[in-house]
């Protein structure tokens, strides 16, 4: 199976039927791409595929290798993306774990509408799970790097 | 080459005597075995346990507890430089090991900072004292003329000498007497109170953090197991053709229970490896296994709890705190109020389900986990090896969310037993039914409730009983009542001015494997307590926060002991840190002056608060909801915390907006139901938690300024938070909810 993953040809000795996200981890070593349930429903494994946020568990490697992969490893170099910028200028991570989709979730969703609203936010990144509950900060930082500044009332005292 | 095998054993016993008569640490040294792995990750020049310098003045700063999202790889370590007078910039954090001499690991109970505080900085001002002492030798002049200041040395005319120039005369002193330590003002804090981003935040935006299931040895091979489905079950028949045929399958291994309660054994299970994930889980997807029955695989969670309710409706139980004379004081009442409250099992679903790898050797087992709790993990896996513990190393990776559930070692258990089968390098993954299937499940509960008030809507008795299936059954399957630590999480607790109480418990086999969440009982009891009160303050018609500040009555310092109950104040004596209603009522009306309470609301709209003391501190919240058509929305929440001293404001705010979010989600969401034995949920779609959607557009937290000893943090901004839904619903709507999740009655 051949692969274009972050801009390289990969090629891969697998199960066509193999989900892009185990592909990725186990054989590619691109691990910054996270299992969270498998089915689709959290969001911690979402990838661009032809700058689309799909998630990979829910994509075979017959199906990505048709398309331009993208995974956090290439969301920029080396952490300059504007959203990147605004997730540590917000401290958003707690334990991290599901960080790398939210943020391939929120560059998705502002490549194709760069003005979401603060409703379009909320239900575009609904998809993405946290556990440690850093909704707040996340919807904050992407409104930084939309460039409003966010909710001063937010922020705590 | 390690610093371990350069430092001598006299440098050892020095190294460790800096612990000796600090808080945790204790006063017994440990010998050369327990030693090993404390120092051998860093490069540095070993000041203590916790502290070595390189030559080129980096300062590498031990991080002892678990990374599971509350910033503590950033927290304590920034004690340690602050006292030290180390330069952040110029500071790296490095992991430990699992080995005692740091004390505890187990990174559980809101613990790290409120036990570990005076701990770091004494490890800081010991590592300063040290370099200190080298620049006055280097000097030739009087140690008093030496002074650190911003990762240097300071002596007679303004002359200097760096950390790292010092570092390797610093490490051949001998160690300061802990009680000669001076300790720096703490007007003079640099870090200590300064809101520094944490230190993996980098690694954490670009996906190059290490999480469990992101280790990756050479040989490796994974594992997907398949469990029993309900508790104490066995495997009775196996056929394994078909998984064994899946490409890249390369073994099937049963994993047999060992007897005796559940503890940390791994449940018994059908193991399958394989050369990646994929096919683990395909080869665990045909194997064909038939389970033995057990007692506990009739177990039917709806009929279960109903009979917990029929117990505390049904009469007395076994009395655990009682003052003055409630029945009499019911049988008189001016007005009597009764209510029962139910609370279903809870899963932890940490984003990161459990995953360990292990490798066996001739020399002994290694272990890489996202665990909680390192030196368990490493009792556990020597106990399974039957290795001595010296010879089990337990790599702590970070933890992607624990919550309790990584506090539960079976799955380093299970990494190590297949990984001695295969000979080769096991990484476990657990996939999330897994996870949400085979959970150490938070405890159902049943709580009932009876008070009397007076003519003028005071509160004269106070009657509460429950039942709910007790922790300790997991490790001593004859318990069945819950503990007074656990009664000490708010139900028998309460901090009520009321002149007759009585507290109340019930027996509640466990039937599933009970453990530990965020907050633990607070959560049930809190629920209970909290809505109680609301009701009370309606049959009185007063305002339920002013309600809760005359029931918590005049400011006192509170003592159980002369009512039978011996509350275990989370550890800690009362005498450290005492139980007091003044800083109880401080988070109350520090909350009531921040929210607009009393503004009349649109139909449809309605405030509710509820506040709890936990892990010794005390957190108050107010929810604001919607309910129209059938429809909850929460549309803002604010909380107040005395956490006494606060070392990074940032992070405790995070974990305030973060646990007040993991209480929303299992307010509105949250339960597990069994049925034959088996728990009914699998993933997210039916163990839904809390989106980006349901969380109210503000959160807004708030931190009472304290000078007293640190206090917990991750836990208690969670228990008040589905109280104040819950009485915000009756507020909006008139409808008294008493029962979890909210999800039962409302669209949310």
């Amino acid at each position: 199976m051949k692969l274009t993953v972050n801009g390289m040809p990969r090629e891969l000795d697998c199960d066509p039927d193999m989900p892009l996200l185990w592909a990725l981890r186990d054989l590619l070593q691109l691990r910054g791409t996270k299992y969270g349930c498998g089915k689709g429903l959290c969001g911690a494994c979402t990838v661009h595929l032809d700058g689309k946020a799909r998630r990979s568990c829910q994509v075979t490697v017959a199906e990505a290798s048709a398309a331009a992969v993208t995974t956090i490893e290439g969301l920029s170099d080396s952490g300059t993306h504007s959203l990147q910028q605004a997730w540590r200028q917000h401290n958003v991570p707690q334990c991290g774990y599901c960080q790398p989709g939210q943020l391939m979730a929120a560059s998705a969703l502002l490549a194709a509408n760069p003005a979401a609203s603060d409703d379009e936010i909320r239900s575009g990144m609904s998809g993405n799970l946290c556990r440690c509950g850093t909704y707040p900060r996340i919807h904050a930082a992407i409104k930084s790097a939309q460039g409003d500044v966010p909710l001063a009332e937010q922020a705590g005292d | 080459m390690s610093v371990l095998t350069r430092v001598s054993r006299r440098r050892f016993l020095q190294l460790t005597g800096v612990a000796a008569g600090s808080l945790v640490l204790g006063s017994v040294l440990p010998g050369r075995a327990a030693l090993a792995g404390v120092l051998d990750q860093s490069s540095g020049a070993a000041l203590n346990v916790f502290v070595s310098i390189r030559e080129d003045g980096t300062v590498e700063i031990v991080a002892h507890r678990s990374e599971m999202g509350t910033g503590i790889r950033t927290s304590l370590p920034q004690i340690v430089a602050d006292e030290m007078e180390a330069d952040w910039q110029r500071v790296q954090v490095i992991q430990a090991q699992a080995n005692p001499a740091y004390g505890s690991q187990n990174t559980d109970g809101s613990r790290s900072v409120r036990d570990f505080y005076p701990v770091m900085r004494q490890m800081g001002a010991a590592a300063r004292t040290l370099l200190e002492h080298a620049a006055a030798e280097a000097w030739g002049v009087p140690v008093a003329q030496c002074v650190a200041r911003n990762h240097a040395v300071v002596g007679p005319g303004g002359r200097t000498l760096g950390f790292g120039e010092l570092a390797a005369r610093a490490a051949t002193l001998p160690a300061p007497e802990p009680s000669t330590l001076r300790m720096k003002p703490e007007s003079e804090f640099r870090y200590v109170g300064q809101g520094l981003p944490i230190v993996d935040l980098e690694d954490m935006t670009v996906g190059s953090a290490v999480y469990g299931i992101d280790v990756h040895l050479p040989e490796m091979l994974y594992a997907s197991i398949e469990r029993s489905p309900w508790l104490q079950g066995r495997i009775e028949a196996m056929d394994a053709d078909a998984a064994r045929a899946v490409a890249g399958v390369s073994d099937v291994v049963e994993l047999r229970a060992v007897d005796g309660p559940p503890g940390f054994n791994p449940i018994e299970g059908v193991a399958v490896l394989a050369s990646n994930t994929w096919s683990a889980l395909r080869g665990r997807g045909a194997l064909q296994i038939d389970w033995a029955r057990s007692e506990h695989s009739e177990h039917d969670s709806a009929a279960y709890i109903d009979e917990l309710v029929s117990r505390v409706e049904g009469g007395p139980g076994e009395v655990r705190r009682r003052r003055g004379d409630v029945e009499s004081a019911l049988a008189s009442a001016h007005q009597a109020v009764t209510a029962t409250y139910r609370t279903p099992y809870l899963a932890h679903a940490p984003m990161e389900p459990p995953v360990a790898t292990a490798r066996v050797s001739d020399s002994g087992c290694e272990v890489w986990a996202c665990t909680q709790t390192p030196q368990a993990t490493r009792r556990a896996v020597a106990d399974a090896l039957d290795l001595d513990v010296d010879a089990v190393v337990v790599h702590v990776t970070l933890l992607g969310g624990g919550f309790g559930r990584k506090s539960k070692p079976d799955f380093a258990v299970e990494a190590a037993r297949l990984a001695a089968h295969a000979g080769r390098p096991v990484q476990v993954v657990w996939s999330r039914e897994d996870d949400i299937r085979h959970d150490y499940f938070h405890a159902c509960s049943a709580q009932h409730f009876r008070g009397a008030l007076d003519a003028g809507g005071r509160v004269t008795a106070w009657l509460a009983r429950e039942a709910s299936p007790p922790i300790g059954a997991t490790f001593d399957t004859t318990v069945n009542m819950n503990s007074e630590g656990g009664l000490s999480q708010t139900f028998a607790s309460v901090p009520f001015a009321v002149p007759n109480l009585q507290i109340e418990s019930h027996p509640a086999p466990a039937h599933v494997r009970i453990g530990w969440l965020r907050s633990v009982y607070n959560i049930p009891y809190a629920f209970g307590v909290g809505c109680f009160v609301d009701e009370l303050a309606h049959a009185a018609g007063r305002d339920p926060i002013e309600f809760w500040l005359a029931l918590i009555g005049d400011d006192r310092l509170l003592d159980f002991s002369d009512e039978g109950f011996s509350y275990s104040n989370y550890g800690r004596s009362l005498e450290d840190y005492p139980y007091d209603t003044a800083r109880l009522a401080a988070v109350i009306r520090a909350l009531a002056d921040r929210i607009n309470w009393k503004t009349p609301l649109p139909a449809g709209q309605g405030w509710g608060f509820s506040v709890a003391n936990s892990f010794l501190s005390n957190m108050a919240v107010a929810s604001k909801v919607e309910v129209r058509d059938g429809r909850l929305r929460v549309l803002e929440m604010h909380g107040a915390l005395d956490a006494g001293r606060i070392v990074n404001p940032d992070r405790v705010h995070a974990q305030m907006e973060g646990g007040m979010i993991f209480g929303l989600s299992l307010a509105l969401n949250g339960e597990i139901t069994f049925a034959e034995g088996e728990a009914q949920q699998s993933n997210f779609h039916d163990y839904p938690v809390a989106r980006m959607s349901q969380v109210p557009p503000l959160v807004r937290t708030h931190i009472l300024p304290s000078d007293a000893p640190p206090s917990g943090v991750g836990e208690p901004p969670t228990p008040p938070v589905a109280p104040s839904i819950a009485n915000a619903v009756f507020a909006a709507c008139g409808e008294r909810i008493r029962e979890l999740p909210l999800g039962r009655h409302f669209n949310v």
